[in-house]
């Protein structure tokens, strides 16, 4: 299969997962006992019936579910996200303008921390294999999985900003590329990336010892080239293929620590305001990021595959 | 052979006439003098020869015991655990009773290891009991999960074709949201509460076992004994799970293992952010929510660091040997499977 007929079936299979994403998100969101116009109510004892049935048919809320998903998808469909209910005046689109951002920005921070530290260290520990650098490694790595990102946060403000004093425990007010505003996501962007970088060293290291051990890799050496170039040259290329076929997990576990850590750090992201619409039952914002997390990810896993079909055609003829 | 259902007996083979074998093939007659050993025995003795697992099942054995053992545990009014090793009850503030010099936020003394919380209460004995809606959540779960995983994916992957197809579409769906961001959701709807928790967490849980099985099935159910217990007539769901299931399972117990640290960190996420318990409940997570704050201003200049290290310390300590015990799990396993390879190749 050539590869431009690779994408059209990996762009095809992708419509229906995008169609079911949006059911799960409405169906989930739609479950919930009682609408945002009841939460509205509770908050507002002035309100009457009348003036309840009126809110409720302003904001279609009387229509049978399905024709809430279509008027709903219609909207979204047109890039309408709805208004936020509880903050009159302020529309869900509003608010993931100015929060997006910060969030990629943060995301950003942590995919450099990860490759930084993971793609030296798993090559290191592959090629010292079973030495006492690679135990040390592995061990650190086998941490990394285990430490919980808000617990790691929290650490890192009492070690970083508390103990020695070198870090700003609050975001600063600046912009979003000033200088401090950078200095300061230095530990924001630790603690979302430790997590991947952990998967993504011990992904390197086995798949650059799977490498190594292949004739190639002989054949390289026996015609006299310098180490250096065979495991930096040849074994790398061919070991970070693998890391294409993680990139999806790790962007996911990337957005998944953005809403912890950002509630750690009182970043001002999607995450963070994630949480708050959970809080206030804020359903148009929730269906909103939910669905917008969702359709980012599946979008970055046809990404992903398609990169690996271009690095790696062998897989096209599975 | 009828008296025996579903099983195959194989006459005309005699071992003892096999005597001549490739020479390259490193073959033995095993290490236990001829007999044969079962692939779980053989993965449990690799197990148990793996230092850092056998570590890693300690400490999480400890923890189980201490957790359970810390207060006295009721289901439905009838108490079924009396011992009670934590020094103080873990809800009450000290400095109310009367006579006490106990403060809010003492650091760590002999009395009180490891200091008492805003509320006075000693954090040792909140540390003891906080592990059990973690841990347990996380076991009751991955039981779930992986369960429900197994089967769907068996089903899909042995009928192929289009139940195949919708099937693997749904897991592709629920595979498309971050496990966190979907049990966030799930909390919105129902709440928060210890069985809220464990469908927040089963809900995405499942679609990764299910993926994973289906594709060992699509394997498995190439090989003639699976051909062959069909051919003797036996019924889908004999040759499903008495034939193809436990020659493909080996990955869904790495899996499943792997998993409880996860969902640990999970629920004790939720904790953190305020949406899995009441504020004040003795968990590790929803420990670790009330000292955010205090890490920011320290409550009368100074830093309470001893409220925010040994919950989220217990945490780590508990996943980390989780993960430890995994690790094992996986080499236990995935060396046993290597074994034909080895056999075969001979390189």
């Amino acid at each position: 299969m050539g590869l431009r007929r690779f994408i059209v079936k990996r762009v095809l299979l992708t419509i229906p997962i995008l169609f079911g994403v949006s059911i799960v998100t409405f169906g989930m969101v739609h479950l919930t006992p009682g609408d945002p116009i009841d939460v509205l109510v509770s908050f507002n004892p002035d309100v009457g019936p009348a003036e309840e049935a009126a809110l409720r048919e302003r904001y279609g809320y009387n229509l049978p579910v399905w024709e809430q998903y279509l008027r709903w998808m219609g909207n979204v469909l047109q890039g309408d996200l709805g208004p936020v209910i509880t903050r009159s005046g302020v529309s869900v689109n509003d608010v993931i303008m100015s929060r997006l951002p910060e969030t990629i920005v943060l995301g950003l921070f942590g995919w450099v921390f990860a490759l930084v530290i993971a793609i030296p260290t798993g090559i290191y520990a592959a090629v010292n294999k079973d030495e006492l650098g690679d135990h040390v490694s592995r061990f650190i790595a086998l941490s990394g999985i285990s430490i919980p990102n808000f617990w790691l946060g929290l650490m890192l403000i009492l070690f970083g900003a508390l103990v020695f004093n070198i870090w700003p425990v609050l975001p600063p007010r600046n912009g979003l590329l000033s200088l401090d505003t950078l200095w300061f996501l230095v530990m924001p962007g630790l603690t979302i990336g430790t997590a991947s970088a952990s998967t993504l060293m011990r992904i390197m290291r086995s798949s650059m010892a799977e490498e190594l051990n292949k004739e190639y890799v002989t054949a390289a050496r026996a015609k006299g080239l310098p180490e250096r170039t065979v495991i930096l040259k040849h074994v790398l290329r061919n070991s970070l293929i693998s890391v294409t076929t993680v990139a999806a997990f790790l962007t996911a576990n990337i957005v998944a620590g953005s809403v912890v850590v950002e509630v750690v750090f009182s970043w001002p992201g999607l995450g963070q305001e994630f949480v708050q619409a959970i809080t206030s039952r804020e359903v148009n914002l929730i269906l909103a990021i939910t669905l917008f997390t969702g359709v980012a990810l599946v979008l970055a896993n046809l990404l992903a595959d398609i990169v690996y079909a271009m690095l790696d055609p062998r897989i096209r003829y599975d | 052979m009828s008296t025996q259902r579903g099983r195959i007996q194989i006459s005309g083979f005699d071992t003892e006439q096999v005597t001549e074998r490739e020479p390259l093939s490193d073959w033995t007659a095993g290490g236990t003098g001829g007999g044969t050993e079962g692939r779980w025995h053989r993965a449990w003795r690799q197990f148990k020869s793996n230092r850092t697992a056998m570590i890693g099942l300690g400490v999480v054995a400890i923890m189980v015991v201490l957790t359970t053992f810390a207060r006295p545990v009721d289901i439905a009014g009838i108490t079924v655990q009396p011992i009670s090793l934590a020094p103080f009850d873990p809800q009450k503030s000290l400095f109310l009773e009367p006579g006490s010099n106990v403060e809010a936020y003492d650091p760590p003394s002999l009395a009180h290891p490891m200091g008492t919380d805003a509320s006075g209460r000693d954090l040792f004995s909140r540390v003891m009991v906080g592990g059990r809606a973690s841990i347990s959540i996380g076991f009751v779960v991955v039981f779930i999960t992986a369960g429900f995983g197994l089967v769907y994916g068996a089903v899909a992957g042995y009928y192929g074709g289009w139940v195949d197809e919708v099937m693997m579409r749904i897991v592709d769906t629920v595979f498309a949201f971050p496990a966190l961001v979907l049990a966030l959701v799930i909390i919105a709807i129902l709440g928060g509460g210890y069985w809220q928790l464990v469908a927040a967490f089963a809900f995405p849980g499942w679609a990764g076992y299910a993926r994973l099985i289906r594709g060992e099935i699509l394997s498995v159910k190439q090989n003639q004994y699976v051909t062959a217990a069909q051919a003797l007539g036996a019924r889908d769901r004999s040759v499903i799970f008495r034939h193809i299931v436990p020659n493909a399972i080996a990955p869904l117990i790495v899996q499943a293992s792997l998993s409880i640290g996860t969902v640990v960190i999970g629920v004790a996420a939720l904790g953190f952010l305020g949406l899995g318990f009441p504020p004040g409940t003795p968990e590790w997570g929803t420990m670790l929510d009330a000292t955010r704050e205090t890490l920011i201003q320290g409550p009368g200049g100074s830093i309470p660091w001893w409220a925010t290290v040994f919950p989220g310390g217990a945490i780590f300590i508990f996943v980390m040997a989780m993960n430890m015990i995994g690790d094992g799990v996986n080499d236990a396993l995935d060396a046993q499977s290597n074994v034909d390879v080895e056999q075969g190749g001979g390189n």
